[in-house]
């Protein structure tokens, strides 16, 4: 479970986060959507304490963030990041491996999972001993998920996870994704711009501007009772493109 | 094989064994002291500038300066030591040069650790908090690794730096490849000077071509290139000080040198009588003339040459004039008194100072002494050595003749002599067991007012062997045994151009003048 009560945070004099409160149940799968620069982001490394915010309350699984070791709290929440963030110096295998050997596990134990994983977002085995520079940038982005996934982490973080990537296997990581957030009991925060995306995958949405929330709930609900006509449209936009694109296609 | 070569062939172990202990040393400790210091820069950035300000100050300061800086401060911590503990230590030779040195390496590790350590990607840093690294784990695992090309390209250029700069570690009685060049350039050694410096730049390259393997090596990550590299620096390192290895039974006795000719024939002369009882001798040579004396003071050395009138103004700080003999009584007696120095007794001739012109040139302006040539020195030029124009000799000088010159121009004294036959001087600050005075026929001006003090030459001995009758026993038949003839010819067969002999040879022509029965 996440909870954030009232967090507020600035760089210098740009808000970012204003007054944000956010509870997100255990197993549920979330997402995040809203313009750019809305502060979906920052929300996000607030939760793992990336971020200190200038005020407010973070709790996760009842703790209190900023109340325990930093490193310990990350291990336990696996963070996707925007820019990837993969390590240069480092092959895909140890990428994928970091969080687990920091835990400490034997070398068998972590190759084995690393296996698991690189076929888990559909990347050939033989990627494995390749430096992320040798990657396609879709691919580097399925290592990032890999590698957030390695620990086993209870709560799942995701800054744009799939931007990348082809809509096919956008579509089919997506899914992959759900089915283990389901299997695994995970709970999951995802920011994404694609709202057919977000309604597909996710049990709740959450829209945000300038730090923000706007509105908050499942996504059938939102479009039956939104009053903001911003989150209308954005909510509408998916159907409106559908109806497009069978009017185009002659369906 | 050219003699000199061959000379200077015999000579490389120790000079380059001592060469590399004292480069690697410094390269080693700089890289311990600034490492922490550029981590700590990266991270607080208000840390950088001054840091960055201080080492770049650092490295302004001329080489030399800098080891000669380190000797009266070491000198002065080691008397606090003494003080402290009853324990001090030697503030000449390897430490002065070490410390010196390590302050030089310094600069490019720090300035390349800043730039490396800030140049990683900041989304890079992030996602290594982000994966639930501790700060220490970022740092070992994330930033150094990336960093590392760029630290690796300070450290070649500190290797570089290090390793030329350590020839200067020789005037602070350090042997070092320096050894070749300083005394090459006092003995017109020319062969010397060219192998010194071929040897040190060799040095450097072999060092670097070994770092830049490394460097490549954690560029690529290549695990094969920093290990060749790494094992060829340390194995060739090794090997390079294999020889210190076997010396390292403690040296008897110490000989000094000051940073001429003279000095080293006598250098060589003295320590060729200690040898003569068995004893080991090493010799520190090329010693600043004031660091000499406090050296043998200290006990860092045992015996040096050093002129009574040299000692008397600058140790005793007297400006009068008693008389040759008198001042050598007076100096024996002052300087037991003071540091408990023993004047073993003079050799037998005087280094003085000379003012020398051309022959053809004083007789053609009718300068015959120091009276004379107040007259015309407005249209001279003054040559010197570097120091003399700061002695009080020279304030003596002026103060009894009113000498002032269209210009002064200081030298190494090899080229002082060079300057008078080409021009660039007039007037020289010569020397009067000078063999050069002889062979190019130099006129000596006279002193009618006597302003300048005597000079003999005479044996100091230190406190720590003032009582060691082996020691003083070998020496004594020196005393008295040294014509100024005989030196000035031992001198120029040092200096000329041609058939040169090393102070060793000459030291040995020298006894064989002075003591023709043994
Ligand atoms: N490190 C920073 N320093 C200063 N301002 C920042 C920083 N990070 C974000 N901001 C600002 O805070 C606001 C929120 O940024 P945030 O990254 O959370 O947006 P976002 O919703 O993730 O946008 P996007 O969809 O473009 O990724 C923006 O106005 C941004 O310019
Ligand atoms: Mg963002």
């Amino acid at each position: 479970m996440i909870e954030l009560a009232d967090v507020t945070h600035r760089y210098g004099a740009q808000v970012a986060l204003d007054g944000v409160g956010l509870t997100v149940r255990s197993g549920e799968f979330v997402a995040l959507v809203g313009g750019s620069g809305s502060g979906k982001t920052t929300l996000l490394k607030t939760i793992n304490g990336l971020v200190r915010p200038d005020d407010g309350r973070i709790a996760v699984d009842g703790e209190d963030v900023a109340a325990v070791a930093p490193h310990l709290l990350r291990r336990r929440i696996g963070y996707v990041f925007q820019e990837v963030g993969l390590f240069p110096h480092l092959t895909v295998a140890e990428n994928i491996g970091v969080t687990p050997k920091l835990l400490g596990w034997g070398p068998p134990r972590i190759a084995a999972r690393v296996r698991t994983l690189l076929d888990l977002v559909a990347l050939p085995g033989d990627v494995a001993d390749r430096p992320p520079s040798a990657l396609s940038g879709g691919q580097r982005q399925r290592v990032g998920v890999a590698r957030a996934l390695a620990a086993e982490p209870g709560v799942m973080l995701m800054d744009e996870p799939f931007g990348a990537l082809d809509p096919l296997t956008r579509d089919q990581l997506g899914a992959d994704y759900l089915a283990l957030h389901r299997q695994l009991g995970l709970t999951t925060v995802m920011v994404t711009h694609d709202i057919a995306e977000a309604v597909l995958l996710a049990d709740r949405l959450v829209v945000m501007r300038q730090g923000r929330i706007l509105a908050d709930g499942p996504p059938a609900d939102l479009l039956a009772a939104a009053s903001d006509p911003a989150v209308r449209a954005l909510l509408e936009a998916p159907r409106r493109q559908a109806d497009r694109l069978r009017e185009r296609l002659g369906g | 094989m050219n003699p000199q070569f061959a000379a200077a062939l015999d000579l490389l172990p120790g000079y380059l064994a001592w060469h590399v202990l004292l480069s690697a040393s410094a390269l080693a400790l700089g890289l311990a002291i600034s490492l922490p210091l550029a981590i700590a820069a990266a991270r607080r950035p208000r840390l950088r500038w001054p840091l960055l300000a201080l080492a770049s100050l650092i490295q302004t300061i001329p080489g030399l300066a800098l080891l000669a800086l380190f000797y009266p401060l070491l000198l002065a911590v080691s008397a606090v030591a003494e003080a402290a503990t009853g324990r001090g230590f030697s503030a000449l030779g390897f430490l002065p040069s070490l410390l010196a040195l390590t302050l030089y390496a310094v600069l490019p590790i720090l300035r390349n650790g800043v730039a490396g350590l800030a140049g990683v990607d900041p989304a890079i840093a992030e996602a290594a908090d982000g994966v639930g690294m501790t700060p220490r784990q970022k740092l070992l695992q994330v930033e150094l690794p990336l960093a590392a090309p760029v630290i690796m390209a300070g450290v070649r250029t500190a290797a570089v730096w290090t390793i030329g700069a350590a020839t200067l570690a020789t005037p602070v009685g350090q042997t070092s490849l320096g050894n070749y060049i300083f005394a090459g350039l006092q003995t017109e050694n020319w062969v010397f000077v060219l192998f010194g410096c071929a040897a040190s730049a060799v040095l450097a390259m072999a060092a670097d071509q070994l770092l830049g393997l490394a460097e490549r090596g954690v560029r690529t990550r290549r695990r094969g290139l920093i290990i060749a590299g790494v094992a060829g620096l340390i194995v060739g390192a090794g090997l390079a000080m294999a020889p210190l290895a076997g010396s390292g039974a403690p040296t008897a006795y110490v000989v000094g040198a000051k940073n001429f000719s003279e000095q080293y024939i006598l250098a060589e002369l003295m320590a060729g009588e200690l040898e003569r009882t068995g004893a080991r001798v090493t010799r520190k040579e090329n010693l600043g003339s004031n660091v000499a004396y406090r050296a043998l003071a200290a006990g860092e050395i045992d015996v040096y040459v050093d002129y009574s009138g040299t000692l008397w103004t600058n140790v005793l700080g007297r400006t009068d004039n008693p008389g040759r003999a008198a001042m050598v009584d007076q100096l024996s007696a002052e300087l037991r008194r003071r540091d408990g120095v023993v004047v073993l007794g003079s050799l037998g001739f005087e280094n003085a100072y000379a003012f020398a012109m051309r022959q053809d040139r004083a007789r053609a302006l009718g300068v015959a002494s120091l009276v004379d040539l107040a007259k015309v020195a407005p249209q001279l030029t003054l040559g010197t050595d570097v120091e003399f124009l700061s002695r009080p000799e020279w304030k003596a000088v002026d103060a009894a003749y009113g000498l002032s010159f269209r210009a002064t121009r200081s030298f190494q004294p090899t080229f002082m002599y060079r300057a008078l036959g080409g021009g660039e001087a007039d007037v020289i600050s010569a020397f009067s067991s000078d063999g050069r005075i002889a062979a190019d026929r130099l006129t000596v001006l006279s002193d009618p007012r006597g302003a300048i003090p005597p000079y003999d030459a005479v044996i100091l001995v230190s406190p720590r062997r003032a009582a060691d009758k082996r020691f003083l026993d070998a020496l004594r038949p020196l005393v008295g045994a040294i014509g100024v003839e005989a030196m000035r010819a031992a001198n120029y067969s040092v200096d000329r151009d041609a058939d040169k002999r090393t102070p060793a040879e000459a030291a040995r022509w020298l006894r064989a003048q002075s003591a023709p029965e043994s």
